[in-house]
């Protein structure tokens, strides 16, 4: 289920779940995937970047996509908020299905305010704390002006930043460290209240503390939210990751629950790269 | 609701800017399309061959200014070309950090100083102790507006030549100042003469450092050491006069010396853009 | 001589060891030619000062508050000549920095990379064009457009406030005005297009994965960003503006009056030093016209080193704040 309507916020109806959709091969999965991708290509001008892509994201799961660099796993991730839109010259054939709509026809803003996106470096505005999480909901008029506050609070505190912020809300994002910075951006994307929340190497530019908190904290919030994130880290992958999805040249090899990728790989590149036979 | 705002808001917004964009750069055009129009009409042989005449007789140019233009900025040139660049070779290749940050401060300052105050300082320096106005004074103006753009000029693209280049020469066992002079000079030598050009349209176009050190002159000045006529200053008084046939000549003045800024400007990016281009390869 | 040679740095003395003797010749040269550069700036600067002197003695700091200017019985006051330079750099700036922001805006965040390259070159041979066709162009086009409709359109809407009376001359501080702010749009695009650019994608990437819309990732999120480098933009074009001699002295009425009218005829100091200073009548007169000049070489100093400043913090990497 999606998040349940929290009292003061002015609320986005949430569909049910198509219960008619079956889910194959995944049996974790509660009810229907909660997005699903089929035969998706992108282009970057000529080049093809992602080939044929066909995957379902169960909700309230985590699935992780893996893969050596260069693969398409960060280009069919930012596909799904469409953030690749922004670049010059691209362009993306196939379905994205959304409870029951092609995500990649509808009003873009609207999209992208359902699926969140954290990315590879913190990338706080340079505004205070309190602005930074603000932000999102204040442009979407998600709350009146009194009750911000209080979103501001819920979302440091699901994001497990508000012990150490709360005191200094009004000081600059920057004065946070990396790792919190991090925690930030993920407040400031939950206070929006996404369904889904893509995360594209969050943890690549943090120490490996700060990289345990974010892991605790996504494992804590993938019951109100669905969760597909990319990691190059594969020990990240087998730690947080109910499904895994690896990827290479584009393609999408195999995809399946975390413990049979990494344990009895069906693909022989899988195996490759799990065993580390190439980077 | 809300989203319908946001969505118009954004429309809006977005063309504005690139109306801001259209409005702007269309300023370039307007100019150009006044002084074409204007200026187009009363350029003749006549304006490049005689000298002014008193207003109502028709039939005069600006011969004079054309060449007073050339005599001052060419001395402004000789005079702050070669301090600018061998100082800027100073800065770039045999300076400390301490010593280059100093003179690059100091020559930003003499950048800013209000060209009005340019005019001052040389009219005290030169003016004043000759007695007389000059185009010996007009250009050690200019020059000074010269000098630290093309330090500038020649600094920056100094020190963009590659370090393997450089070790290149010293390793087949040339000196310093040899592997300066013969590797990295030649080197950057396309982006130098670029600023040097730039910088020397420039001051071709500055009216106010010649107003009290070269001052004006009807006739053909001889040699360097009288007051001397210059373009920008004879589209100054004659636009200010209130004759007629001196607003033309004017257009026609405002014209041609638009038309040479312009062309070494555009010449000049033109080969600097060529020249960055084959260095990247 | 040992202890000398003991304080000298150890660096210094290896470096000039080193140095082999075509080199320690070609080090002098070049030394002796930067020195120069410092030199004359210094010499500048004396000569300024001296120069001012008598007038400075006179009046000393009422120079600048004084607001009589009579060469006749020998009082000078700077105060309206002072007030014109700002006020039209100011009011310059009040129409530059929209328009120019707003065409940065386009230039680095909406246009398609060829469109936005070729505009900025068009916007940027704006600065080559000299002052004093500016000033043929302000006198010849936009003083009768300012006299026959814009003033009297001015005055119509706002006559009623202090600021739009009097007659209609065509020149005036508004006119100077708008000139300079035409003058000002190639450096206030020119910089704050590339602070704009120099934003990381992530900034407005950030933005809109929460839902904006694109103009409100760009002002929200882009703009803020590169704001140290848009007001340093400013810093300089004001610098430049105040400074500014013909086009300005073309179209300002040259009447060293304070008037709370945009619409009046003002004074600049750069203009009144090219009107009077080879007229001028006697050494006093001369004196305060350079130490006007004094004035304003300190003024535009000080905005271009703050200038600077803000375009050097900008370079450095992470310093949005």
């Amino acid at each position: 289920m999606g998040t349940s309507p929290q009292p003061g916020l002015s609320t986005t109806v949430k569909t049910e779940p198509d219960v008619t959709q079956s889910t194959p091969s995944t049996p974790a999965a509660p009810t229907g995937p909660k997005l699903r991708a089929s035969n998706v290509d992108f282009f970057y001008g000529k080049f093809q970047a992602l080939h044929n892509i066909s995957i379902e994201f169960p909700e309230n799961q985590i699935t992780a996509l893996i893969g050596p660099s260069g693969c398409g796993k960060s280009t069919f991730l930012r596909t799904l908020n469409r953030i690749n839109d922004t670049i010059r010259g691209s362009r993306v054939t196939g379905e994205v299905v959304m409870d029951g709509t092609n995500i990649l026809q509808v009003d873009v803003t609207e999209l992208r305010r359902r699926v969140g996106m954290v990315f590879q470096r913190p990338n706080p505005f340079p505004k205070s704390i309190f602005d930074n999480i603000a932000y999102g909901v204040r442009i979407n008029g998600l709350a009146r002006r009194s009750e911000i506050a209080e979103v501001v609070e819920r979302s440091l505190r699901r994001a497990a930043l508000w012990d150490e912020v709360k005191d200094k809300l009004q000081k600059s994002a920057y004065a946070l460290s990396g790792g919190q910075q991090q925690r930030l951006c993920i407040a400031r994307a939950l206070a929006v209240d996404p369904e889904v929340l893509l995360l594209d190497e969050p943890c690549s530019a943090l120490d490996p503390i700060a990289t345990s908190k974010i892991e605790e904290l996504l494992l804590a919030i993938k019951d109100q939210c669905t969760l597909i994130i990319v990691t190059h880290n594969m020990q990240q992958a087998a730690r947080v990751a109910d499904l895994t999805g690896f990827f290479l040249l584009g393609k999408l090899i195999e995809f399946n629950k975390t413990d049979i990728i990494f344990k009895t790989p069906a693909k022989k590149e899988t195996e490759d790269y799990i065993t580390g036979r190439f980077g | 609701m809300l989203r319908l705002w946001r969505s118009s808001l954004n429309n809006v917004m977005l063309t504005l800017t690139g109306v801001c964009a259209v409005v702007t750069a269309s300023a370039l055009f307007l100019i150009l399309g006044y002084l074409l129009w204007n200026g187009g009409k009363s350029l003749d042989w006549n304006f490049f061959t005689k000298l002014p005449l008193s207003p109502g007789d028709l039939g005069g140019g600006m011969a004079n200014a054309i060449i007073g233009s050339a005599k001052i900025v060419a001395l402004a040139a000789l005079l702050g070309v070669p301090v600018g660049f061998i100082s800027g070779v100073f800065l770039a290749e045999f300076s400390n950090k301490g010593m280059a940050d100093f003179i690059r401060y100091t020559a930003d300052l003499l950048n800013g100083v209000p060209s009005i105050v340019i005019g001052i300082f040389a009219w005290t320096i030169i003016v004043v102790p000759m007695r007389h106005f000059s185009a010996w004074a007009g250009g050690f103006a200019l020059s000074l507006m010269v000098i630290p753009v093309t330090l500038r000029a020649t600094e920056q693209f100094l020190t963009q030549v590659p370090l393997s280049l450089r070790e290149g020469a010293l390793a087949l066992g040339a000196s310093k100042w040899k592997s300066v002079a013969t590797v990295v000079i030649p080197a950057a030598r396309t982006g130098v003469l670029t600023g040097i050009i730039l910088g020397v349209a420039r001051v071709s176009g500055e009216t106010a450092p010649l107003l009290f050190t070269a001052l004006n002159n009807q006739f053909w000045s001889k040699g360097f050491n009288e007051p001397t006529a210059s373009l920008p200053v004879m589209i100054y008084t004659h636009a200010i006069s209130p004759y007629e046939d001196w607003h033309r000549q004017a257009w026609a003045a405002g014209l041609v010396l638009l038309g040479l800024v312009l062309v070494a400007n555009i010449a000049a990016r033109m080969v600097l853009a060529r020249g960055a281009a084959a260095q990247r390869g | 001589m040992a202890t000398v040679a003991q304080t000298v740095p150890v660096r210094a003395r290896s470096f000039f060891r080193n140095l082999r003797a075509g080199d320690q010749i070609a080090y002098l040269i070049t030394f002796l030619f930067a020195a120069s550069v410092v030199l004359v700036t210094t010499v500048l600067v004396f000569e300024l000062w001296q120069k001012s002197e008598l007038s400075i003695q006179r009046f000393g700091f009422a120079f600048l508050r004084t607001t009589t200017w009579d060469p006749v019985n020998d009082e000078f006051g700077a105060l309206p000549f002072i007030y014109g330079t700002i006020v039209t750099s100011v009011l310059g700036l009040a129409i530059s920095v929209p328009l120019g922001v707003g065409a940065a805006i386009f230039l680095s965040e909406l246009a398609p990379p060829k469109t936005s390259n070729t505009l900025t070159f068009l916007v940027e041979l704006l600065a080559a064009v000299p002052s004093v066709i500016f000033g043929l162009l302000a006198i010849f086009a936009l003083v009768p457009l300012m006299r026959l409709y814009v003033q009297p359109a001015l005055i119509k809407a706002f006559g009623w406030s202090p600021f739009f009376k009097g007659p209609t001359y065509g020149v005036g501080v508004l006119t100077a005005s708008i000139v300079l702010a035409v003058m000002m749009f190639p450096y206030i695009i020119s910089i704050s297009r590339e602070a704009l650019i120099q934003v990381p994608r992530e900034q407005r990437e950030a933005a809109l994965a929460l839902g904006a819309t694109r103009w409100e990732a760009t002002w929200d999120a882009v703009v803020p960003f590169a704001r140290l480098g848009i007001v340093g933009s400013i810093f300089l074009s004001l610098a430049r503006a105040l400074g500014e001699t013909m086009a300005v002295t073309m179209v300002i009425g040259n009447d060293p009056r304070i008037s709370a009218s945009i619409l009046a005829p003002g004074y600049t100091i750069a203009s009144v030093i090219a009107n009077e200073f080879t007229e001028a009548t006697g050494d006093m007169h001369l004196s305060a016209l350079v130490e006007l000049g004094l004035v304003l070489f300190l003024i535009t100093i000080i905005l271009n080193g703050l200038g600077q400043l803000l375009l050097i913090v900008t370079a450095k990497p992470g310093t949005a704040r």
